[in-house]
């Protein structure tokens, strides 16, 4: 029975014609035009974020002001940690072209030690992109929410950001510490410093006179945090497509893992030394490093753009 | 020895019981006999709305007994009340698009021919087409579910523009029956993407020896490209479906900005509804296409096999439905000329979408100069894809009006437009689906349609159809809006209400009439004449096959392809027509490539 046929048998076994399109079987096909639709999935949602960036320059927060921890250092370290996660990414794409390559050996061993690799890649950067979600939520400098909602950092009149710890406590803020402030706490600490003032989010910057940002403040609030609602750093749908575009893609990534833990149970069961052919390991590479070409274009165009 | 292979492939696996056979059948043959019944009963709901809403339209003043038993508390008395109006407008839009011309079309025709018609046992994952089929039907529970949850059913009409749909607060359909809506929605998307995974991969690694792309009848290529479109544009929709799902759900505000909502301003600030209609038409329209395509290729064959002509510039006519497929996707702009659009963008999208002209033309033409001094058989097929070739063109020409960013300013969002693309796709694309089941009936049940019922549907339905769509378009010029619940309030519509009563008196005779087609099909299922092998004597593959299905298409080996599908009434022959598997004559040069 055919339909059989199709799922048991390789299914070279159907092909009845002279010669097979692009020399390969049509799982691996099947899975390039679905990583062609996943594409203009992404696609469309990195262009739903082009247009509220481009539309909202002046509160929309730079990344490097946003991403600036890294794990047991202190001090600013601009999107070193978002660069170690993509090279970890991108390692667990070479570690599943090893697995790719040891496949068409017939390196059981091989592709056993390179696929446990690939899942530790992966599991890194899960582990990795969780530690950044939960800084961002917790929030780090803090802001100042106006009356019309919009989000303005402290800073000095170079425009140079000073953090709510900095003002209200007048030190640097404690790795790790998540103090609370309250309206009032800001306005008194607000008006003990006169050089202190507010500015936009947005690359192009101009500090507030004094006086104005003095003004405004009286109807303020501290904002301490970012979610889906609110955001410290800026424009709120900064945080909306931060959360969507890198949850998708965290999506994509842990669906990746499964399968690829999956495929890695049925190589060390030797499901592929029966079959004759580990051409399952290419197809869940395929999908693998198109996860990997999507951080690719969310790194450029969500953190270094 | 491929019998042997059959055997061996077969029986000894396990027996066949009826879960597996009729249930969640791996066979392509059943499933799309199962995505043609289901698409039917679609139909049925989707056209039984239309009807509902006709009577209101026609009749406003008047109470009718039916809407208070059909529709329960948004009928009471007899009176439709306005929510549910929209909520039957917006849900018959979804399910002829969706349910009806997408799967019901794609689904059983891509389905039934791609194997038949290339040269394959069966598609290359009939687990995954299963699926297909199944995410389908799941998809079609929850839409019809959607219709009896208290609040009513979505009602923001089928493009489910925000804010309206994204705010549950909004209007009665917008809370309940809207998430329903999204999530049936989600499921046909996955649906349509694992279907147009399996006829990609089939058309192009499946093929029987000898059938090159370009010995493929033009049905096929028809299907194969209908395929990329939805791989290409259904994941836009989801995209666009996933973000509203968060403004629904989660507060965000990636469509909302500034709304007051019963005196009070709602928090959400910065979003754009305008961006929901970007991503919502950038699928919007190429989904006209994946509609139409399937209809043209059906037409394509059926007007070549019963004109006993070759099919009028092959090459030209493959070449137009590339072109169409690639313009589609730069053409979306042409549905929001009024939402504020740069006029030099505007113009632009004016510009690439005359050209879609083009390719149609071509098309269009090459219909009729394939009939031109054909030797016609008058089938109801024939006939149906003749109205088909009608109704691309009077639906086209309005086409060039609407697409003019200038000229659309005054007929927006007018009965104008439903007018247009109720013809050019609604029509277009039910009348290439009913001459589908006409032509492929026996290929399909073993038996034959009865002829007259047929052209008794045939004939009601092509006038009715005119009668109902035609004066639309003096209703649009007018500038009678679309989607109104009832035009009795304005006075300068009161002179249209005479037209309105002629519109719903042909919906309702065009709509009875489709009972004689049901009719025709259930009995002819069981009662129908048994159909030979090769009935309409045509030189495609399917009609190699034996009249009773088997697994694997053919008992033996896979017939070799040597020559294309159109050669009919080849002159030197000794028939009228020649099959595909048939070996070139000696001295015989081939034609069409």
């Amino acid at each position: 029975m055919a339909n059989e046929a199709s799922i048991d048998h390789k299914p070279t076994a159907l092909w009845g014609g002279a010669k097979q399109p692009f020399g390969s079987d049509y799982g691996k096909l099947m899975m390039w035009f679905f990583l062609l639709s996943d594409a203009l999935s992404f696609s469309g949602f990195l262009a739903a974020m082009g247009m509220y960036r481009f539309k909202f320059e002046e509160s929309w927060p730079v990344a490097e002001n946003v991403f600036t921890h890294f794990p047991l250092l202190h001090g600013d370290w601009p999107l070193l940690f978002v660069a170690l996660m993509t090279f970890i990414l991108i390692l667990s794409s070479v570690t599943m072209v090893m697995a790719v390559d040891a496949g068409h050996k017939m390196n059981k061993k091989g592709v056993i030690i390179w696929m446990a690799l690939t899942i530790v890649g992966g599991f890194f950067f899960l582990g990795s992109q969780a530690w950044e979600w939960s800084h961002f939520i917790h929030g780090d400098k803090g802001g100042v929410q106006l009356e019309n909602n919009e989000v303005m950092y402290l800073s000095d009149s170079e425009g140079e950001i000073v953090t709510l710890h900095e003002l209200i406590v007048g030190t640097e803020k404690p790795h790790g510490a998540h103090a609370h402030f309250t309206d009032a706490d800001l306005k008194t600490a607000f008006a003990a410093n006169h050089d202190v003032t507010l500015r936009s989010p947005g690359k192009v910057h101009v500090p507030m006179p004094r006086a104005e940002a003095e003004r405004v403040m009286e109807k303020a609030h501290v904002i301490q945090g970012a979610n889906l609602k609110e955001n410290e750093y800026g424009n709120v749908l900064f945080a909306d497509f931060f959360f969507f575009v890198t949850g998708f893609h965290g999506f994509h990534v842990f669906s990746g893992v499964l399968i690829n833990i999956i495929i890695f149970i049925n190589v060390i069961a030797g499901t592929y030394e029966k079959r004759g052919h580990y051409e399952m390991i290419e197809k869940v590479g395929l999908y693998w490093h198109f996860v990997d070409l999507v951080w690719v274009f969310v790194f450029t165009f969500f953190y270094l753009v | 020895m491929a019998a042997e292979d059959s055997h061996e492939d077969g029986h000894h696996h396990h027996e066949e019981t009826f879960i597996s056979k009729y249930v969640f059948s791996l066979d392509h043959k059943m499933i799309s006999k199962q995505f043609l019944v289901t698409g039917m009963i679609m139909g049925i709901i989707g056209v039984s709305m239309s009807l509902l809403f006709r009577l209101q339209l026609a009749w406003p003043e008047k109470e009718w007994p039916i809407f208070e038993a059909l529709l329960g508390k948004w009928g009471v008395d007899g009176v439709m009340s306005p929510e549910m109006y929209l909520a039957l407008v917006t849900i018959h839009g979804t399910i002829m698009v969706f349910f009806v011309l997408t799967a019901g079309l794609s689904g059983t025709f891509s389905n039934l021919l791609i194997p038949l018609q290339i040269g394959a046992r069966d598609m290359a994952s009939g687990f995954i087409n299963m699926l297909s089929y199944w995410f389908f039907f799941a998809s079609s529970v929850v839409m019809i579910m959607s219709l009896f949850v208290e609040s009513g059913p979505a009602s923001a009409g089928w493009t489910i523009y925000p804010p309206l749909s994204a705010l549950p607060q909004a209007m009665p359909g917008s809370g309940m029956g809207m998430t329903l809506w999204l999530v049936s929605m989600s499921l046909f998307i996955v649906s349509s993407l694992l279907g147009a995974l399996n006829y990609i991969v089939t058309v192009l690694n499946l093929r029987t020896k000898g059938m090159s792309m370009t010995r493929l009848p033009l049905t096929i290529w028809a299907f194969f490209v209908t395929a990329i479109l939805g791989v290409l544009s259904f994941p836009v929709l989801f995209s666009a479906a996933l973000l509203l799902i968060f403004d629904r759900s989660f507060g965000t505000s990636f469509y909302l900005s500034d709304i007051m909502v019963s005196g009070e301003l709602l928090s959400n600030a910065g979003g754009s509804p305008i961006l929901f209609q970007h991503l919502f038409w950038f699928l919007g329209h190429p989904e006209v296409y994946i509609i139409l395509l399937p209809a043209l290729g059906i037409t394509s064959e059926v007007i070549s096999t019963n004109a006993r002509k070759p099919i009028f510039g092959y090459r030209a006519m493959v070449g137009s439905i590339l072109a169409i497929a690639f313009l589609s996707f730069i053409v979306w702009g042409h549905h929001m000329f009024i939402t504020g659009m740069n006029p030099f963008l505007g113009s632009v999208f004016t510009f690439t979408t005359l050209l879609i002209a083009i390719p149609s033309a071509v098309k269009a033409f090459n219909y009729i100069t394939t009939l031109w001094k054909g030797n016609l058989r008058l089938t109801p097929a024939m006939l149906f894809s003749i109205g088909l070739v009608s109704t691309f063109i009077t639906g086209g020409l309005t086409g060039l009006i609407l697409g003019d960013s200038a000229l659309d300013i005054n007929v927006h969002d007018t009965y104008f437009v439903v007018a247009h693309f109720h013809i050019v796709m609604g029509l277009s694309a039910i009348f290439g689906m009913f001459a589908g089941v006409y032509h492929w009936f026996p290929k399909m049940y073993g038996r034959r349609m009865f002829k007259g019922l047929g052209y008794a549907h045939f004939w009601l339905t092509f006038v009715c159809a005119y009668g109902v769509f035609f004066p639309m378009h003096f209703m649009g010029m007018a500038g009678l809006p679309r989607r109104y619940y009832t035009n009795t309030s304005f006075p300068m519509f009161d002179d249209l209400a005479d037209i309105n009563v002629l519109i719903s008196v042909f919906a309702i005779v065009g709509g009875i009439a489709q009972l004689i087609f049901l009719f025709n099909f259930f009995y002819s299922a069981v009662r129908g004449q048994k159909s030979t092998r090769n009935p309409w004597r045509s030189n495609t593959m399917e009609w190699t096959t034996p009249v009773e299905h088997i697994h694997g298409n053919w008992p033996g080996e896979i017939p070799e392809v040597h020559r294309w599908a159109y050669d009919y009434s080849k002159p030197g022959a000794d028939d009228d027509f020649i099959s595909q598997i048939e070996p070139l004559k000696e001295g015989e040069v081939e034609t069409g490539h």
